[in-house]
């Protein structure tokens, strides 16, 4: 049964991509008067709006406009920027890169140090360093996204210590990778807004581990504490936190935006920011389109990673 | 399985694990609050938004300047007439401050209610149906929990502009879709019990079964629900506000504050500093309370299980 579950579940995932594309092209319609000329403002000139009313297909039918529309998104044709006159897709290319390392980078810290902090945490549970730290995530788990990334930029960035600059500015041609500075305090940001959440699985999951019959038979078996817990406990421990690690990752695809802002990070968040300021439709319809999709397909992975690892679900009808 | 199951919350992760739903039945209702309110963490928690709620709207009263009256150099520090200097316009900071809180609350209050509102009713019904109108209701929950948030209101007001009405519309409508997720859940174990069949049998209407049986009986998940994405609601309006898509200049407003001073924030820190406490006090404080309301139910839990 297992590959028929998930087909269905690729399925879902499609079918809910289609949905949320109507969902988006939809915004253009809700723009107030004539799509082009809200989008432009008052002082563009008759040429632009003409020009921009060709691009949205405004004068055909609403059906005909979205089938172009989302044939341009799945070809690759994601049309001009209203603000630059750029083409859309060579604005976002060089960012996509930036954001993807960014995430990358936030990625490749917060999954192993959660995994740590929960295996730690699992095994003193209940000892003071257990509470402290649950404390601790449940301070930062309530934190905003902004208020870690601009307290990290009080304390790292100004005044006394500065280690790190505040602002993530990068020459035309630089990207992120050139000067990984710039990535520290949004990546550091990032990692501090995940790892409550993994960690905490992680624990519980590990807690749970510990107790069972087969952590203690390996211990009596004589195998020292060390081979125990991370060749016999943890690899079991991972597999309920699999799915929230998948979770968190598709977090990102929408906690970037706000931190990219904070730090002036040159990735697509930023992007979109400045697009949505800009009425900017075209870009803010291809960015929402793609997070929607990374989105999507992280959970989409989740679910199957879940139901790959769950014998139960494995066999499951529905 | 089929649900999209993509909150970043994975709201239960961080607060305790619920009880089963009608475990606090209603005559305990409002021992649940007050067992919360004899842990610490409760009590910490509602004295720091007591204190910020007390700013937020007494703020206006006591500050010594109006928010939007220029009254020395921009970015000077504190002095006697400006306790925390003046911001990137030569604003009072202090008085910006104090005026600034107001809005913060009440678009997180609002956007609450409207979110736990819509999600309660439609998880209700989803679970009391179990039918096409189940199935209808939640895949049009996975449509919108395929948008993180932020994205969301974002894709709203890039069409309709920065309107507070639009903020409270989107962040309630975007919480709706998670708020019935999680009370669909508790409500299909409280569904299949007997006095729901009972009063079926004796021709209750369906709106007052919904309301008058299904929904007393989950009010444990509904408590802990609606602090949950109190915490989360006043991060994302202040986040919008920080973004410069929430109140408009020279309305004072603590996200828009930040946003306003975020560049001189080497020069003069105070008028970023004082509203990023405030925000992450608040949600720290609000979430606080929720975890000790959890931690109540979880203690009440046992007590009634005997």
């Amino acid at each position: 049964m297992s590959p028929k579950l998930v087909l269905r579940r690729i399925g879902l995932g499609l079918l809910t991509l289609w949905l949320v594309s109507l969902l988006i092209f939809a915004a253009t319609l809700a723009l107030p008067g004539d799509a082009a000329q809200a989008i432009l403002g008052r002082e563009a000139t008759p040429e632009r709006v003409a020009a921009l009313r060709a691009q949205l297909n405004l004068d055909e039918p609403v059906v005909s406009q979205y089938v172009k529309w989302l044939g341009g998104i799945l070809t690759g044709d994601l049309g001009e920027s209203a603000a630059t006159q750029a083409p859309v897709s060579e604005l976002l290319s060089s960012r996509v890169g930036d954001s993807l390392f960014l995430v990358l980078v936030s990625a490749l810290v917060a999954i192993p140090l959660s995994i740590l902090v929960g295996v730690w945490t699992a095994m003193r549970r209940d000892r003071p360093v257990d509470h402290v730290v649950s404390t601790g995530s449940l301070i930062l788990a309530s934190l905003p996204e902004f208020v870690i990334g601009i307290a990290l930029i009080l304390v790292f960035a100004t005044g006394v210590i500065q280690l790190f600059p505040a602002v993530s500015l990068l020459g035309p041609d630089q990207r992120a990778w050139d000067d990984p500075q710039v990535v520290v305090l949004p990546a550091a940001t990032l990692v501090l807004a995940v790892v409550p959440y993994v960690s905490r699985i992680m624990r519980g999951s590990m807690v749970e581990v510990l107790e069972s019959e087969y952590v203690t038979m390996a211990g009596l078996k004589g195998l020292s504490r060390r081979t125990v817990i991370w060749r016999h406990a943890v690899p079991n421990a991972i597999v309920p936190a699999i799915q929230v690690i998948a979770l968190q990752l598709a977090y990102l695809a929408g906690g970037v935006v706000v931190v990219e802002f904070v730090f002036s990070y040159p990735g697509i968040g930023a992007a979109l920011v400045e697009a949505v300021g800009n009425r900017d439709m075209p870009v803010v319809q291809a960015v929402t389109m793609l997070a929607a999709g990374i989105y999507v397909g992280l959970n989409l992975l989740a679910d199957v990673a879940t139901i790959l690892v769950t014998p139960k679900l494995r066999t499951a009808g529905r | 399985m089929s649900d999209q199951t993509a909150d970043r919350a994975l709201d239960r992760v961080l607060t305790e694990p619920l009880p089963p739903p009608g475990a606090a039945a209603s005559r305990k209702r409002f021992a649940v609050l007050a067992d919360a309110a004899r842990l610490a963490r409760t009590r910490i928690g509602l004295a720091i938004v007591a204190v910020l709620v007390l700013i937020a709207l007494g703020g206006p009263l006591i500050a010594p300047h109006s928010p939007t009256e220029f009254i020395a150099i921009p970015n000077s520090p504190p002095s006697g007439d400006a306790l925390f200097g003046a911001d990137a316009l030569g604003r009072d900071v202090w008085s910006r401050f104090l005026h600034g809180g107001s809005s913060v609350l009440w678009l997180a209050v609002a956007s609450t209610i409207l979110g736990m509102v819509v999600g309660t009713v439609v998880g209700l019904i989803a679970a009391y149906s179990r039918n096409w109108l189940d199935d209808l209701l939640m895949r049009t929950n996975d449509v919108l929990l395929a948008f993180p948030q932020i994205i969301f209101v974002l894709l709203a007001v890039s069409a309709l502009g920065p309107k507070l009405w639009l903020i409270v519309l989107t962040v309630g409508l975007t919480h709706a879709p998670r708020v019935a997720r999680v009370m669909r859940g508790a409500a299909l174990e409280v569904v299949e019990r007997d006095f729901i069949k009972s009063a079926e049998v004796v021709g209750e209407k369906r709106w007052r079964i919904v309301f008058g049986e299904l929904l007393p009986n989950v009010t444990s998940p509904l408590l802990v629900e609606t602090g949950l994405r109190m915490t989360y609601s006043i991060g994302l309006v202040a986040g919008i506000s920080f973004l410069g898509f929430g109140l408009q200049p020279p309305t004072a407003d603590w996200g828009l504050m930040i946003n306003e001073n975020r560049l001189s924030i080497t020069v003069q820190a105070w008028a970023v500093m004082l509203p990023v406490i405030a925000i992450g006090l608040l949600t720290v404080g609000t979430n606080l309370i929720t975890d000790g309301i959890s931690r109540a139910l979880i203690g009440l839990d046992r007590k009634g299980g005997e």
